[in-house]
């Protein structure tokens, strides 16, 4: 579904991205993982087109799209959802979500119709706010919503796009333990439909939720395998010391 | 069209580029460094005009009009920053814009309170007058040789702070971060005043010798401001170099356009025509301009920011 | 929506009773002071559009005013009367000149943007003043009002104020429904949070390149009532301080809510009017007064009676 070739980027002398490899096959849920520096978000931008790469190849379900940008890659069904919480405070989460459907539907230039009524738009912004589990907060304002909450958020509107992949940077950033207990279950039922690349902090998670896992130090994957491997991998210990894998 | 009139316009073109240069610097200094957009700079412009032309006329002594002038224009800048701008560099651009934008009302109308709407004259002192010898038997005004020279002195001295200064290493590295310059052991406010103040002098300085050449009038400020605003634009924000190629650019195409591009026409096209769309294109030619170089390099030319 | 009805109906009483009302008290000279405003409010409506609801700072929005204005002008200069015509050229040369500033400026954000609409009318502008032919500096007087034939004499100066009353009100009710429609969300969400935008695969650039020429060409239809109403055009009216007035207009009334234009027109020329009544220098207290509304009172007059629409 994914494949990534010798990514690179540099931001003047530092090396975000130093010949990165990353491949995730379809029903995948391919962790990232590696200390604060690693260049993990430097490989997400790049990943969801935010940023335009030095050097390097991403080719997405068969197709070339180290150029495109980051909407047009959204709109052949790339989804992401942010480390920073990233949604439109002044909006329902019932609006959230019923734009990112609209995104989807790609007819935008309508100008007479309430949109906010619109049952092809807020019936499957329901659908999926119920699947994330906020189906009783959906008239508040997304800026109210607690943490927790949005990032569930965050999650629903990737899935709104109906997409092919799932980029989720940290989406237990910043969650207590019962919210990443929720998330976790949530992306549980999740992997079963979709292909995700998780970038995770979240050690507990990666490991239930991963099928393989990537590690990154210093914009290098120094290891990419099965959890267990990962575990026992040496390297990855060094780098990791402490972190409680 | 002979090739003396059109030395002839190509120094006039850099003597307003050096004008403009001088207003450019002011408020890209303080954009780059306070994040703070003032329209009102066109109004200390017009401060510097008036301020210097009054005390010429008070203390017959031009260079004495020119000293106060300056110092006053210094004064009213750094007053405008502790009274009314204080409060909004914490603010979107958008305030910015429209408060600064009702300090322009305030200014031009008190400027029209104390000296009424007719244009004010400004008098050369005799040092000044007169014309001097160029190649090839043609004349240039002293005045404005002598703009241009006082201008480049300006660039030069700009250069010399932006890059062998404390304060030139804050320009270049576009410190709009308060904690930043804070780690520099800097007080802030002070800093912010003292730019502030700096960039009001080079707008006074712009605006008195403008007196001289250029009509001193309620509004003049916001004439000469909006090109300013195309210097930047072309030059890039935030960036002193690019001030002073864009002003150049600036003030020599829009000259030269105004000199020849209706005789221009006139060969192609008949007069009469030319006689309409040159002055109509000439006053657009900046414009078109600043558009080309968008489309081509969006940030400007020197892009600091 | 229904409890804003109320209130907008007591306001469109008001304001359709207010001709009989103030000739039967024989002062028609406010039939034509709210008139102006009227037709002011229509242009800030349209820069609400793209300032409010868009986010997009164009300094620039009186271009479309002169324009619209120039539209009838020119028109009449050459004989040409029809109403219809006057308003089709009118809206057609203010969505073309906004296309192609629109696209040359949103390449571009924030500070540079904001410089260059106005360098753009800036530039209409030095065009205004430079066409002799039109009257140049001195602008052009309007030999015949726009010709509706039957339908309504612009002549008459109260069936003109309910003209102006109507277009007001129906480019209230457009916009309502623009900024609640797929588009005006689109619209909205990219002001909100841009990248988010792109995310989900919504390219903020046509959205707002589109509200651009809608607002350009409502504010046409501002400028082709203005220009009747004056009967005199001059280039002034392109000048920046009547884009920065249009703003003060938006932002005083509250920004991003339909009542916010109307409610900050009136509230900021009733001012002006209160003010030029008192001294000729009235500029000296309105600027001040305006720096204290910026950084006192951003949320503007419809946040106090209306929740804000995101």
């Amino acid at each position: 579904m994914l494949e990534v070739k010798g990514l690179c980027k540099s931001f003047g002398a530092l090396r975000a991205s130093d010949g990165i490899d990353f491949h995730v096959a379809e029903g995948e849920t391919h962790a990232l993982i590696g200390p604060n520096g690693a260049g993990k978000t430097t490989f997400i931008s790049q990943l969801a087109g935010d940023l335009r790469p030095d050097a390097g190849r991403i080719r997405f379900a068969g197709e070339d799209i180290t150029a495109l940008s980051a909407p047009k890659r959204a709109r052949k069904g790339l989804a992401r959802s942010f480390q920073i919480t990233s949604v439109y405070p002044g909006f329902t989460a019932l609006e959230n979500v019923a734009l990112a459907v609209q995104a989807r539907s790609g007819h935008s230039f309508r100008f007479w119709r309430d949109a906010r009524s619109d049952p092809a738009l807020t019936a499957p912004a329901r659908q999926v706010l119920e699947e994330v589990g906020l189906k009783e907060r959906t008239t508040v304002l997304a800026g109210n919503l607690a943490h927790g909450e949005q990032r569930q958020l965050e999650v629903a509107m990737a899935l709104a796009t109906r997409p092919r992949l799932l980029l989720l940077d940290e989406p237990m950033a910043g969650m207590g333990i019962d919210e990443s207990q929720h998330m976790i279950g949530l992306l549980a039922s999740l992997k079963r439909r979709q292909t995700i690349v998780l970038v995770e902090h979240d050690m507990d998670a990666v490991f239930r939720l991963a099928d393989r896992i990537a590690v990154l130090v210093y914009g290098r994957v120094i290891a990419d395998g099965a959890p267990e491997s990962i575990r026992a991998n040496p390297e990855v210990r060094a780098a990791y010391l402490g972190e409680g894998a | 069209m002979t090739w003396a009139l059109v030395f002839e316009q190509l120094l006039n073109g850099l003597q307003y580029g050096v004008m403009l240069f001088l207003m450019a610097a002011g408020l890209t200094l303080v954009f780059g460094i306070m994040n703070l957009v003032n329209l009102a700079h066109g109004s200390l412009y017009m401060v510097g005009a008036y301020l210097a032309a009054a005390a010429t006329q008070w203390s017959g002594s031009y260079l004495l009009g020119v000293a106060l002038g300056l110092a006053g224009t210094l004064v009213v800048g750094m007053a405008v920053e502790v009274i009314a701008l204080r409060t909004l560099y914490e603010r979107d651009h958008l305030d910015q814009v429209l408060a600064t934008f009702g300090l322009i009302l305030f200014f031009n109308e008190l400027i029209a309170i104390v000296w009424g709407r007719a244009p004010l004259y400004s008098s050369l002192p005799p040092w000044l007058q007169g014309h001097v010898k160029l190649f090839a038997g043609s004349t240039y005004p002293v005045y404005r040789a002598a703009v241009i020279v006082v201008g480049l002195l300006v660039a030069a001295l700009l250069w010399y702070v932006v890059t062998r200064t404390r304060l030139g290493m804050l320009v270049r590295a576009g410190a709009s971060n308060r904690t930043m310059v804070g780690a520099l052991g800097v007080n802030i406010q002070l800093l912010y005043t003292i730019v502030f103040g700096f960039g009001a002098a080079l707008a006074g300085l712009a605006g008195l010798m403008a007196g001289p050449i250029y009509a001193v009038q309620p509004g003049m400020g916001e004439l000469i401001l909006i090109q300013v605003f195309v210097v930047i634009v072309i030059g890039g924000i935030g960036s002193i170099r690019g001030a002073l190629a864009g002003a150049i650019i600036v003030g020599v195409v829009d000259t030269l356009g105004r000199a020849f591009l209706k005789p221009l026409l006139g060969t192609v096209i008949p007069p009469t025509a030319a006689e309409a769309a040159g002055p109509a294109l000439a006053s657009m030619l900046i414009y078109l301009l600043m558009a080309v170089v968008l489309a081509v390099k969006p940030a400007g030319l020197f892009a600091n920011r | 929506m229904r409890s804003r009805l109320i209130p907008w109906g007591v306001a469109a009483l008001l304001l359709v009773a207010l001709p009989p009302f103030v000739i039967a008290l024989g002062a028609p000279y406010y039939v034509d002071l709210v008139r102006r405003i009227l037709i002011l409010a229509i242009a800030a409506i349209s820069l609400n559009l793209i300032l409010g609801y868009g986010g997009l700072v164009s300094f620039g929005h009186a271009a479309y005013l002169g324009i619209g204005a120039y539209a009838v002008g020119i028109l009449g200069f050459y004989g040409i009367t029809n109403g219809w015509v006057h308003l089709l050229v009118a809206i057609g040369a203010c969505a073309l000149v906004a296309a192609a500033i629109g696209a040359v400026s949103m390449r571009t954000s924030g500070i540079y943007f904001i410089m260059i609409t106005l360098a753009f009318t800036q530039m209409l502008y030095y065009l205004g003043i430079s066409l002799e032919v039109y009257g140049g500096d001195d602008g052009m007087r309007l030999k015949s009002k726009s010709q509706f034939a039957g339908l309504v004499d612009l002549r008459d100066p109260v069936a003109f104020y309910y003209v102006a009353l109507g277009v007001m009100l129906l480019f209230v009710f457009l916009t309502y429904r623009i900024v609640n429609s797929r588009f005006g969300m689109a619209l909205r969400a990219a002001k909100s949070n841009d990248a988010r935008s792109r995310a989900i695969g919504l390219s903020p650039y046509p959205y707002r390149l589109a509200a651009f020429i809608i607002a350009g060409a409502m504010c046409g239809v501002a400028g082709a009532l203005y220009a009747n109403h004056t009967s005199y055009i001059t280039p002034g009216l392109m000048a920046w301080h009547q884009s920065g007035e249009m703003m003060f207009m938006v932002i005083l009334g509250g920004m991003a809510s339909t009542a916010g234009p109307v409610l900050g027109t009136f509230a900021l020329l009733l001012i002006e009017e209160a003010l030029k009544g008192w001294t000729e220098h009235w500029q000296v207290i309105l600027g001040p007064l305006l720096v204290l509304a910026v950084v006192f009172f951003r949320r503007g007059l419809a946040g106090i009676f209306f929740k804000p629409d995101a």
